[in-house]
């Protein structure tokens, strides 16, 4: 640890160990915020360009500081709570979608032991965490005391349970193949030698299959279009927060993009060899591991929000079809692939 | 074989892709909104924006109080009160456009017998309450002392097509 030698030496090793943590959870947040802000003005800018517009372009440079100004503007905008609303839930849902957002990022492994938790069932923790993320969502359509937010949190409810099944099964292919519930140890599992190290990549294995199936469940899992039937405009305005405004809308805001940076780090650290070059040789295996993390979780963040720009939203029955007749039958399918292959191939019928 | 096509198509994403290469080629494309507040698109000289009263050269005002515009007006927008003034002349007292009702049809500006009152080029005149929206004669003349230049010019591009 960093800073525990340190601070030791003036107080009892275990208050030095919690200080220390403190001090790198409170930076970790603040760089995550600051990407996020980021992100979300990529977000804009990418629909924008895909639609040839130019979008926001007028605060600072290229307008990187729109977020910022947009940060400003909600936190000084008045917090209207509904008069039928149930006041206690109503402000609790955001924050729980926030910190269930926030909490998930403790197992992402930036580096090799760069990683707040290094648990051994980091994957079973993420799982517990992103299902987490539904209570939030059904508090903040039951306690607005709105229709529409309250039928959007159903549907939002039932796609997330939906698609996490999927999920879950792509989770358990990646893990057999991998041998360890740890995320480090499942990147570790794709690390290389040499100028072919990317082969190692379980993108390039016998998992290929599941990356589609794992990311479109993970846009189905995070609400966002094509699968945004939860915010449907033309139906439900805009979902299970209408009712929001100001800070608790903006927790919601930053719960959606954190989780689809969560999302596009999972797609990375599963698939994409996490922190690992793709080369293996000098400059490019010099760069920091937290770079290239960071460099992939931009790359899907983009595959993310082009997929916003281009295809139509799916009806509700096709999410459902898709969701349990397509992707649930396919990973099934995968898990008895991939266990046959690790017992048959790799060790040989052992 | 059209079952096996469309199940290939859907299995290996290929709608997905054509149109992934499709929104990338629009992604490098040029833009094709203009940079608004530093660049602007081009307007016609009938454009018919901001109202002006408009001067002779020698400063007298153009506006005779003959209130054909108030009269066709369909809004019913325009107010005038009018009486003669010291040199026996006959002005307006009151000239007042409610831009909150007016249509901008531009009648007012064709039953103008003097071209005294027009609508300007400039359309970007928001204000942050209703009231500033209730123009007076005051404003109305110093709108037109400020984009005298721009509407001579559109007139004189229009003419000929009168």
């Amino acid at each position: 640890m960093f800073f525990v030698d340190a601070f030791a030496k003036h107080m009892p090793y275990a208050w030095a160990w919690v200080l220390s943590q403190v001090i790198l959870i409170v930076v970790f947040l603040v760089c995550l915020l600051v990407m996020v802000a980021f992100i979300l003005l990529y977000d804009r800018k990418i629909f924008a360009a895909v639609q040839m517009r130019r979008g926001p372009n007028v605060v600072g440079i290229f307008g990187l500081l729109q977020s910022f100004a947009d940060l400003g503007k909600y936190l000084i905008k008045e917090v209207i709570i509904p008069a039928g609303a149930n006041k206690v839930v109503f402000l609790l849902a955001p924050l729980v979608s926030a910190t269930l957002a926030f909490a998930a990022w403790v197992v992402i492994p930036l580096d090799n032991h760069w990683v707040f938790a290094d648990i051994n069932v980091g994957i079973l923790y993420l799982f517990a965490v992103s299902s987490l993320g539904v209570y939030g969502i059904i508090m903040a359509g039951w306690a607005s005391n709105s229709k529409y937010a309250f039928l959007s949190a159903c549907r939002a409810a039932a796609q997330m349970v939906s698609y996490e099944v999927s999920i879950g099964f792509v989770l358990v292919t990646v893990l057999l193949f991998a041998g360890s519930l740890n995320l480090s140890d499942i990147v570790r599992a794709q690390q290389g030698v040499g100028a072919f190290s990317i082969l190692h990549w379980n993108v390039f294995s016998i998992l290929f299959p599941m990356l589609p199936i794992f990311f479109v469940s993970a846009i189905a899992e995070t609400n966002r279009p094509p699968f945004d039937l939860v915010e449907a405009e033309s139906e439900l305005v805009a979902g299970y927060f209408v009712e929001y405004s100001s800070t608790p809308f903006l927790l919601f805001y930053l719960a959606e993009f954190l989780n689809i940076c969560l999302m596009s780090a999972m797609v990375a650290i599963l698939f994409f060899g996490g922190w690992l070059s793709p080369i293996d040789i000098w400059p490019l295996n010099a760069i920091p591991g937290v770079i290239w993390l960071i460099a992939k979780i931009w790359f899907f963040f983009f595959l993310f929000a082009v997929v916003r720009a281009f295809v139509p939203r799916y009806r509700y029955d096709q999410l459902m079809r898709l969701g349990w007749k397509v992707f649930l039958p396919t990973s099934l399918l995968w898990v008895l692939v991939t266990a046959a292959w690790v017992i048959f191939v790799r060790h040989g019928g052992a | 074989m059209a079952f096996l096509d469309r199940t290939a198509r859907s299995i290996f994403f290929w709608e997905f892709l054509k149109s992934f290469s499709l929104s990338m080629r629009y992604f490098f494309g040029k833009k094709a909104t203009l940079n608004y507040p530093f660049e602007k698109g081009p307007l016609s000289p009938r454009f018919r924006g901001e109202h002006a009263l408009r001067r002779y050269p020698n400063g007298e005002e153009r506006c005779i109080a003959c209130k054909l515009c108030e009269a066709i007006c369909p809004a019913q927008a325009i107010t005038i009160e009018a009486e003669p003034r010291d040199d026996g002349s006959r002005r307006t007292t009151r000239y007042d456009i409610d831009m909150v009702k007016c249509i901008y049809c531009g009648f007012c500006q064709e039953a103008c017998p003097v071209d005294a009152i027009v609508e300007g080029p400039n359309f970007e005149y928001s204000t942050e309450t209703r009231e500033e929206l209730y123009y007076n004669k005051d404003k109305l003349l110093a709108n037109g002392d400020r984009w005298e230049r721009e509407i001579a010019k559109n007139l004189e591009l229009d003419a000929p097509y009168r």
